[in-house]
């Protein structure tokens, strides 16, 4: 028998667009088109102004390495240690995610380090977006 | 007298605070509140109103006998005890309850008739934050940790120092869990959870309760007990998301909370005596000390560290040693406020001389919620 995995999404009528995009490669954000703030958590409002018309558009990927817990407990789905980050989109929303394709250790793991999304199809409808480091540009 | 001054009449723990096998959730809450019922003479007849969390206030109702004609069960994490003080006294003021018990009971290390704590899948929750792999509290509280240490140039060392100057106050109290001194590399070289938080930067599993009974000022001087005034409350909430807190250095539901009690309050910083700051881990108190004005932003560490809130020191801070050592069982909000009614009374196992003013402040969830108190022995 397979290893449980992680705790997986289950999409709401609100928050639907969001995984459909991360689905498709997309990491998509929402747009308010009456103050023009960018927000996350998925919502059909504004968070600011409350206006109702809001559009999703496809982010950059581009984020920095905000926070983090390196974490030493086992958890389904992960292999201890392991870092639960939160990272800065360029686009100005927050969010957490895993860093992959990288130690993870604090050395590693610079705050304000450069990253960028990566899809991890988790089955047929839910695809996680994570993030790994840009390589140095040489 | 303030017209219309509310007061902490009764004011009890549970019988033991611990391990406690015997006793379910329900049965914490009830073992606190008959406590605190015998502290001030009351029965349960005598009690009109009922403010309660992790339980429903329906619940303690019916299993303690009371007919209210107020309750409130605001659940916001361990912080609702706070914010049901300050709704208890505003109710007590506005004339719909006379006589208010306020209980809190969590079987958080045995588990006996306590709740599930799963994250449900579809919530905000469940949907972008859990696919990540936190596990509770220690995986989840800590994360804005980092961002704080860069941005102020904090050390691991100094945060490990609020642990080691709480244990120093736990030694003082019998009824503390860990009251055995340790050192910065007793707490540096303890198991690593969720780096940077080692195992004695966070707080202690343990089952236990407490409970508070308020009325008015006038009434007061009709029970035995030294009267508790509350001199001012604030409350708020922020996000139920760590990830989606606005500043990672700084809380803003403390911002509000902690300055609408100062200012209810009518008081300074330069006034207070003795301060409870919720320490679910030990980054709690650096937060606190500068969300409620304290000291400036990016200070708190190094003030610990410089022994300013230690025994002896200038700002006597969690008394009982804290959740890092006295106890927590999830909702430790109950406990910071039964120090801090002790400290008024003079009856403190670790006692402040002369205190006359107690600000207790606590917090919900990960940032997601926060109440303060300001109490004092002196009539208003």
């Amino acid at each position: 028998m397979a290893e449980p995995g992680r705790a997986l999404p289950v999409p709401t009528p609100e928050t639907q667009g969001f995984w459909d995009g991360a689905a498709a490669g997309e990491l998509r954000l929402q747009r308010c088109d009456s103050c023009g703030k960018n927000y996350f958590p998925p919502r059909p409002f504004c968070p600011v102004c409350a206006s109702r018309k809001v559009s999703w558009f496809k982010a950059s990927g581009k984020a920095v390495l905000w926070s983090y817990v390196i974490h030493h407990r086992p958890v389904a789905g992960f292999k201890p240690p392991y870092a639960i980050a939160v990272v800065q989109l360029a686009e100005g929303p927050r969010m957490m995610s895993n860093i992959v394709e990288c130690e993870q250790t604090p050395e590693a793991l610079q705050l304000d380090m450069e990253l960028e999304v990566v899809f991890e199809k988790q089955n047929d409808t839910i695809t996680l977006p994570l993030f790994r480091p840009v390589a140095a540009k040489g | 007298m303030r017209r219309n001054a509310v007061t902490v009449v009764g004011a009890a723990e549970t019988t033991k605070l611990g391990v406690i096998p015997d006793l379910s959730q329900i049965g914490l809450h009830a073992d606190a509140a008959l406590n605190a019922m015998a502290d001030c003479g009351l029965r349960p007849k005598d009690i009109d109103g009922i403010a309660t969390a992790g339980e429903t206030p329906v619940q303690l109702a019916h299993y303690l006998g009371i007919t209210p004609t107020w309750v409130d069960g605001t659940s916001v994490g361990g912080c609702s005890f706070m914010i049901h003080v300050r709704h208890a006294a505003a109710a007590i003021e506005a004339g719909l309850a006379k006589t208010i018990l306020i209980t809190h009971g969590e079987s958080g290390k045995s588990r006996v008739g306590a709740a599930g704590r799963t994250v449900p899948p579809n919530s905000l929750n469940g949907q972008f934050e859990q696919p990540f792999g936190p596990m509770g509290p220690p995986s989840m509280f800590t994360i804005p940790v980092l961002r704080y240490m860069k941005t102020y140039g904090v050390t691991e060392e100094q945060i490990a120092q609020v642990a080691v100057v709480q244990r120093e106050w736990a030694a003082k109290n019998p009824r503390a869990t860990f009251k055995t001194p340790i050192s910065t590399d007793d707490v540096l070289n303890s198991r690593m959870i969720a780096y940077p938080f080692r195992l004695l930067m966070c707080c202690l599993v343990t089952d236990g309760g407490g409970a508070l009974i308020l009325t008015s000022a006038e009434r007061a001087k009709d029970f035995k007990t030294k009267p508790v005034y509350i001199l001012g409350t604030g409350e708020s909430v922020e996000t139920p998301m760590v990830s989606q807190m606005e500043d990672f250095t700084s809380s803003r539901a403390f911002r509000v909370a902690g300055p609408t009690a100062f200012q209810q309050a009518g008081i300074n910083v330069n006034c207070v005596d003795h301060l409870m700051i919720y320490d679910a881990f030990a980054h709690l108190p650096i937060y606190g000390l500068e969300d409620l004005g304290f000291l400036p932003r990016g200070e708190a560490a190094a003030f610990i560290a410089a022994r300013n809130t230690a025994p002896g020191g200038s700002l006597p801070l969690n008394t009982n040693g804290g959740g890092l050592s006295y106890m927590h069982s999830g909702m430790y909000g109950m406990y910071a406020l039964q120090e801090s009614v002790r400290q008024m009374r003079g009856t403190a196992a670790a006692q402040v001389p002369n205190a006359q003013i107690s600000v207790c402040h606590g917090v919900g969830g990960m940032f997601a919620a926060s109440g303060t108190i300001i109490f004092s022995n002196q009539e208003p």
